[in-house]
């Protein structure tokens, strides 16, 4: 099971701040809405990565658990 | 020759009559009346009675979705998902499913769901009603831009006609829906049957788990539906016997730009561009370059358009795709940058403005075009746009973004010489003259008469 990051673009300011707590996966665009690297978390960043998301004021930023594929 | 045309809209003339019988066209086009809708009567006396009305038991309800699986009818809304696969899914899904008839073609280079429910409604419906039976829904939406004008007249008297059918079959009811261009945006179409606004929203849960009145929802284009109304009556094996073994049966096409006929043509997947130019009184001037899919299409060069044949396997080599069957052309009067620049920035003003990149990246992608075309660009214009495309690309929460960029990034591609010229000099002569490639404002007053 692994974590991967996923963006709600409807609910995403470009507040910035996941870049800030964020930085080994996540840049931002030069109108400041995040890009990221949707490949799966390695374990040492799953705990960075779930601040990211807690520190966003939208909470457009998420951790997902990777769906089973069946 | 494997075509039938169905006449110009708004102006209905004569369909062609010169199709050979033994080519198996037209199928949904079959009668189509010169003027006004297909009454029940004329609808059942053409392709005869609803097939399920003699069988009612519910196995002969869900039969139907193995038909259509080997019939290999994929979605007709541009995506081509297999209607037999969604139809499954929602079947199983938690709760009493229901229909959505995607009628809104807000693609305005697209005219075909329009001409089916202003002439032939009655295929829609039978279609809807046949699905709604099959997945075990009891009510099907037909949802149709408000701004349809006689298509919603003609498809609310068809519903009412359909009261006097024989047997119980799910309520069919007319809803309609604000013009734009994302508003046929599956899950943008559900947020607005919801009460919510008509915009996309974030997934999961999809339309298909959790859609209308939170139950699980078949989304299906309008002319999905009418080839499901034809499956249901003869079979998959008589569906197979036009087209393609990997995209078989037919399908309308819109065709618009220099031809003595534009309009909706019904064809089989496969039959040569040539053949429906022919169809079609042939062009009336030079094609420059022809758009495959709409607005979120592909261009292909103009040298490449004598040996193409329409199927998405023939496509490919292009990057192209049939999309909701809209084949455009552009003479070589027009000027490519010019189109390019209106329809982008068209483009860009129909974003939902919810995500950020298709907001700023879409205008910024418009500005950029507006300023090649005035010769106001910087050099690095054609990298630029490549950038934009790139960074607009799988950020939003619909498709448009991607669309657009498909468009931007095949118009660089395609009129590279163009772009060029216009980088050096400016402003060409043509850019001056009335634009060729359709957009609503157009549409609309061609369709107030």
């Amino acid at each position: 099971m692994s974590e991967r990051l996923r963006l709600n673009p409807i609910a995403c300011e470009a507040h910035g701040m996941c870049a800030e707590l964020l930085p080994e996966r996540i840049s931002l665009d030069e109108w400041g809405y995040p890009i990221l690297d949707e490949r799966p978390l390695s374990p040492d960043l799953v705990s960075h990565a779930q601040r990211a998301a807690q520190a966003c004021p939208t909470f457009a930023l998420l951790v997902e658990r990777e769906r089973s594929r069946g | 020759m494997t075509m039938s045309r169905h006449a110009t809209i708004p102006e209905l003339e004569p369909t062609m009559s010169e199709h050979a019988p033994s080519s198996g066209l037209p199928r949904l086009l079959e009668g189509v009346p010169a003027q006004g809708a297909m009454t029940l009567q004329a609808h059942l006396d053409t392709h005869g009675e609803l097939p399920s009305a003699r069988r009612r038991d519910q196995r002969g309800a869900t039969a139907l979705i193995d038909q259509i699986e080997q019939a290999g009818l994929g979605g007709r809304g541009g995506a081509a998902f297999p209607t037999a696969k969604k139809m499954r899914t929602v079947a199983a899904g938690r709760g009493k499913p229901i229909v959505v008839v995607n009628a809104t073609e807000g693609e305005p280079a697209s005219l075909k769901d329009r001409t089916l429910l202003e002439t032939l409604p009655h295929l829609v419906l039978d279609g809807a009603a046949l699905a709604a039976r099959a997945i075990g829904a009891d009510e099907a939406i037909l949802c149709v831009c408000e701004s349809a004008g006689v298509g919603l007249e003609h498809s609310a008297r068809a519903i009412s006609e359909r009261e006097r059918l024989p047997g119980r079959w799910p309520r069919i009811v007319l809803s309609t829906a604000p013009e734009g261009y994302v508003v046929g945006h599956e899950s943008a179409l559900v947020s607005h049957l919801n009460g919510g606004a008509p915009k996309p929203t974030f997934s999961p849960p999809m339309p298909f788990e959790r859609g209308v009145r939170r139950r699980p929802t078949l989304v299906n284009n309008a002319e999905t539906l009418a080839h499901v109304a034809l499956i249901a009556r003869h079979g998959p094996r008589w569906f197979r016997e036009l087209g393609l073994s990997d995209q078989p049966g037919s399908t309308l096409v819109t065709l618009t730009g220099p031809l003595s006929y534009p309009g909706v043509y019904e064809v089989e997947y496969g039959a040569s561009l040539s053949s429906l130019l022919d169809a079609a009184g042939g062009t009336t001037s030079r094609v420059r370059a022809a758009l495959f899919g709409g607005y979120a299409g592909t261009w292909v060069d103009g040298g490449a358009l004598p040996s193409l044949a329409l199927s998405n396997a023939h496509l490919a080599p292009h990057g192209a795709s049939l999309g909701a069957g809209v084949v455009l052309l552009l003479s070589e009067d027009a000027c490519p940058v010019a189109e390019t620049a209106r329809v982008t920035r068209w483009l860009a003003g129909q974003s939902a403005g919810q995500c950020g990149p298709c907001v700023h990246g879409l205008d910024t992608l418009a500005a950029t075009f507006e300023q090649v075309c005035g010769g106001a660009a910087p050099s690095h214009a054609t990298a630029r746009v490549e950038q934009l495309a790139a960074l607009v690309r799988r950020r939003g929460a619909c498709s448009h973004p991607d669309g657009t960029a498909r468009f931007a990034m095949s118009a660089v591609d395609v009129f590279s010489e163009e772009f060029a010229d216009h980088a050096r000099h400016g402003a060409c002569d043509a850019c001056a003259r009335q634009s060729e490639l359709p957009l609503p404002a157009r549409t609309r007053i061609a369709t107030a008469a």
